[in-house]
Parts: structure tokens; sequence; C-alpha cells
């Protein structure tokens, strides 16, 4: 195997790693909104599904739901691909920790909001989504940031349910050419490329969702 | 003559174990400007604040316009739907202490929002009618700006147009100059001023600023733990207030601001 080879081969497994990357984090934003509003807003029910739902997923190891998703999800009749059991399991696990964040940002707008809202007689839900949200999500931002890339480094684990991403074509590369040392040192090189692409974008979001917000920085005058 | 716009009627409101209003009794009538004046504590906030719906209420009643707080036939005798409360809503709008403007939103959006989203308004009669208000408060030039571009007296008087562009039949302001520099408290007045001057609007006012209070009011209500002690016509209170802890009241009042 020449190292252009080599090279090409990781170049597709990390295509693999952006894919699944991108996918479970879009996935489990929705899941943060959902979880986290309904930790919030939502009736005693609905927020108190919630919270089993995200202390379940904090409170377990990724590796293992993967596993669970992949070998006990057949016996009761679903069947799931590598792939989609991959995205599944990241989905899920970064959307609670998500949601925290949400739950958080949305509890760090100040109650006098909420009054003022509530004096001009909006209904609850254009309170949530053109009042708090707004302002909660310039909050939310540095520690969404936190999660897209600690969600990418966990991206990692699907190489152990068969997903070619970035990882598993490094231990394939390596049993064939036994050149660990290089492998690994280029693996970890494309993982921290990576990272700092995620960590750019969420910044310029950060600075985007700030923008609309600079008035509240800005000096009067 | 119809009865009172508002009435409470042995109204107990308590925090935890903190009694706050025990039997108490109030009403205004359609137009009446009444002052809420008293030391800190007396409750005359949480007055306010159950008329807005922002505090519940343990005991008693209190009608709106003909509204009771309580729903009829609602969730058991103190609860009401929020369906119920923002139908008692529409006729109350609040003033606050420190603005509470929406700092996602400029000066303009910030007086159309309500009447788009809540009353319905499509968007070229709100913003006449928010420009129109802006005119009013002297803030026209300022329609987009953000509230942190704003002096606090420009804030709060964006906050009285956001209140009036939802034309209610009550306004509560709780203490709109507290929070103002000294400078800034003449052009809040002014604006409260001239509301004062619409026949039709009732208005609640908690101030500290006595000589406005009684300038502007038809009543002036002394509270003391959670009760009011004396109320009468503005010129009666400030020159022969009867009741001697109001005449302690106001004499550490006056003291304050002779020092001041
Ligand atoms: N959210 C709350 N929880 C517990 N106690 C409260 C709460 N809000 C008010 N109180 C108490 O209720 C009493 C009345 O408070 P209120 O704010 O109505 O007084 P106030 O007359 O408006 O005083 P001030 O002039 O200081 O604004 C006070 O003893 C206050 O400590
Ligand atoms: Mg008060």
């Amino acid at each position: 195997m020449s190292l252009a080879q080599e090279i090409l081969a990781m170049a597709k497994g990390a295509e693999m790693t952006a894919i699944v990357a991108i996918g479970s984090t879009l996935i489990g934003a929705v899941l943060a909104f959902a979880f986290g509003i309904a930790r919030v807003e939502g009736g005693r029910l609905l927020s108190w599904l919630a919270l089993i739902y995200i202390e379940f997923m904090r409170g377990t190891p990724l590796l293992v739901k993967l596993f669970w998703l992949y070998y006990a999800l057949p016996l009761v009749g679903v069947s799931l691909d590598p792939f989609t059991t991959g995205i599944v399991g990241l989905s899920l696990n970064i959307g609670a920790y998500g949601a925290e964040v949400v739950r958080g940002g949305l509890q760090s707008v100040a109650t006098a909001q909420r009054e003022a809202a509530r004096a001009l007689n909006f209904p609850r839900r254009h309170t949530l989504l053109h009042i708090l949200l707004p302002q909660a999500v310039v909050e939310m931002m540095p520690a969404f940031g936190n999660l897209a890339i600690q969600n990418l480094k966990d991206t990692a684990l699907v190489s152990l349910i068969s997903i070619a991403d970035l990882t598993f074509r490094a231990q394939q590369i390596r049993n064939l050419t036994l050149a660990g040392a290089r492998v690994y040192s280029m693996t970890l090189v494309g993982y921290f490329v990576m990272s700092l692409l995620v960590a750019a974008l969420m910044r310029f979001l950060e600075i985007r969702a700030r923008r609309g917000a600079a008035f509240a920085h800005s000096a009067h005058g | 003559m119809t009865g009172p716009l508002i009435e409470f009627r042995d109204v107990g409101k308590r925090f935890d174990r903190l009694t706050v209003l025990d039997r108490f009794c109030f009403t205004v009538q359609q137009g009446e400007k009444v002052s809420l004046i008293g030391p800190s504590g007396s409750g005359k906030s949480t007055v306010l604040r159950i008329l807005m719906t922002l505090e519940p209420f343990q005991e008693g009643t209190l009608t709106l316009g003909g509204i009771s707080y309580h729903q009829p036939h609602g969730r058991g005798p103190f609860k009401a739907s929020e369906r119920h409360l923002r139908e008692v809503r529409r006729n109350v709008g609040m003033v606050f202490q420190s603005f509470n403007l929406f700092p996602h939103m400029t000066a303009l959006r910030n007086i159309v929002e309500a009447p788009m989203a809540v009353l319905g308004l499509g968007r070229e009669e709100a913003e006449s009618r928010a420009l129109e208000l802006l005119r009013l408060v002297g803030l026209l030039d300022k329609k987009d700006h953000f509230p942190a571009q704003l002096s606090g007296g420009q804030q709060q008087r964006v906050a009285i147009a956001r209140a009036m562009a939802m034309r209610p039949r009550v306004l509560l302001f709780d203490e709109p100059t507290s929070a103002l520099d000294p400078e800034l408290v003449g052009e809040v007045l002014g604006v409260i001023r001239m509301l004062a001057h619409e026949h039709d609007l009732t208005m609640l006012l908690v101030t500290h600023e006595m000589r406005f209070a009684r300038e502007i009011s038809d009543r002036v209500c002394f509270f003391d733990s959670g009760q009011i002690v004396e109320q009468g016509s503005p010129d009666r209170i400030f020159a022969e207030p009867a009741h001697p802890r109001t005449r302690a009241f106001l004499k550490s009042v006056l003291a304050e601001s002779r020092t001041a």
C-alpha cells in the first residue's frame, strides 16, 4: 500500500466522519431544542419525560448505547444499518447534553422579560419563540460550540459498529502496514483539523448571533 | 352610575408564610387616577402585580371591568386557565420600574410586536399607531434604536408607548422613575402627566414622587403593612393627613427629599 493510497483511504474515512458528525449534530440540535424547551416550558408530564431522557442519556456510556442499538434493537424487530445506528446513537446522546444547554439558556433570560411579555398578553408560544429564544440563543452558542466538538470526537466510537470512518480506516491501514505511529499521527491531525473547522464555524455562528444582539453591549451614545 | 372598574374584595395574598395582603379592599372607578404611596414593603407593588396577573392570590375576589380574576367553573376557586387570564389581561397594561424593553428589538418593534401578535393588527396599521405613540412621547427619531442605545428616560418612554399601544383601560405604573438618574425623571413624568389628561384611561401609580402624585392624582392611597391606612384627595392627604402613620411617612419622605 503506497502512501498516496493510505492518504486516500484516510480521506474517505474523514469524509464519513464528517458526514456522521454533521448529521448527528444537526439532529442532536433539534432534539436539544425539543427537550430543552419541554424541560422549561412543557407541562409537568412533558418536562418529566424530558428529564428522564436527559438523565438517561447523560448517565450511560455512548459506546454501550451504540452497541445496544446495534445488537439489541434487532432482537425486538428493529434492525438499522450501521450508519443509521451510528447517527441515531450520537444524536440521542448529544441531544441530551444540548437540551441542558437550551434549558440553561432559557432560564438565563431575566424573569423581567417574561413578565413584560405577560403584561403585553403574548401567547406563551410567541413569548418563547420571539422573546425568550432570540435572547437565550446568544447565551447558548459557546456551549453549543463545545458540544459540537465533543460530538465530532465521539464519532470515533462508530468505528466499533463497523462504520468506515476515520478511526476505522486508520485501524484497517495499521493492520495492513503495521505502521501504527504514522497512521495514528495522521489520524490525530485529521481530527484536530476537523475540530478546528468546527470551532471556526461555531465561532462564526456565535458572532452572527451576537451581532443581532450587539446592541445589548454597545455603549449608549 | 355603573359600578367600579376595579374591585378588590377581601383579597388575601401570601408568600409562603408571609401574609402581604389580608382582607384587602380597594375600588377604582373608570378614568380615575390613583397614586399609591407608603413605606417599602407595604404591598404597593403586590397590588399592581396581582392586577397584572403576575401574582396569584389566595383569598377573596377581584374583578376588573366586570370580569372576575377567578375563572367561573375553573379549576378550583383560585385557579384560572391561561386562556382566562389572557381575557383579563386585555384590559390592563403595566410600566415597570426597570423598563423591561426587549433588548433584541428596536424601539418601533418593541411597540408593534404585541398589537400585531396579540391584537392581530396588520403591520401597516400597527406601525402607524406606534409612530404616533413615539411622536407623543417625543422619540420619533429614535424608532430604529435598540434599547441599549437609549437613555433610561428614553427607554421608559418607549415602554410607556409599548403599553399604550395595547389600548388598555387600566395602566399600572410601578415606580416608573425610581431607576432613573435625577435629570431624566422629568421627561418621564411629563409623558405620564400627558396620559393623565386622557379622560377614560384609569391609572394606578406607585411612586415616591410626592409632588407629582399630588399634581396628577384624583386620589392618593397611603399603604402600610398591606392595608390602605388612609385615602383621599391629594390636597387633603398631603396638607392634613389624619392618620399618625401617614403623617410620619410624609414627614420622613419630605425630610429625605430635602437632604437629597
Ligand atoms: N416574590 C416574593 N416572595 C416573597 N416575598 C415577597 C415577594 N414579593 C414581595 N414580597 C414581600 O411582600 C411584601 C410586600 O412587597 P411589595 O413589593 O408589594 O412592597 P412595596 O410596597 O412595593 O415596597 P417597595 O416600596 O419597596 O417597592 C414585602 O414584605 C416583600 O418582602
Ligand atoms: Mg414596590
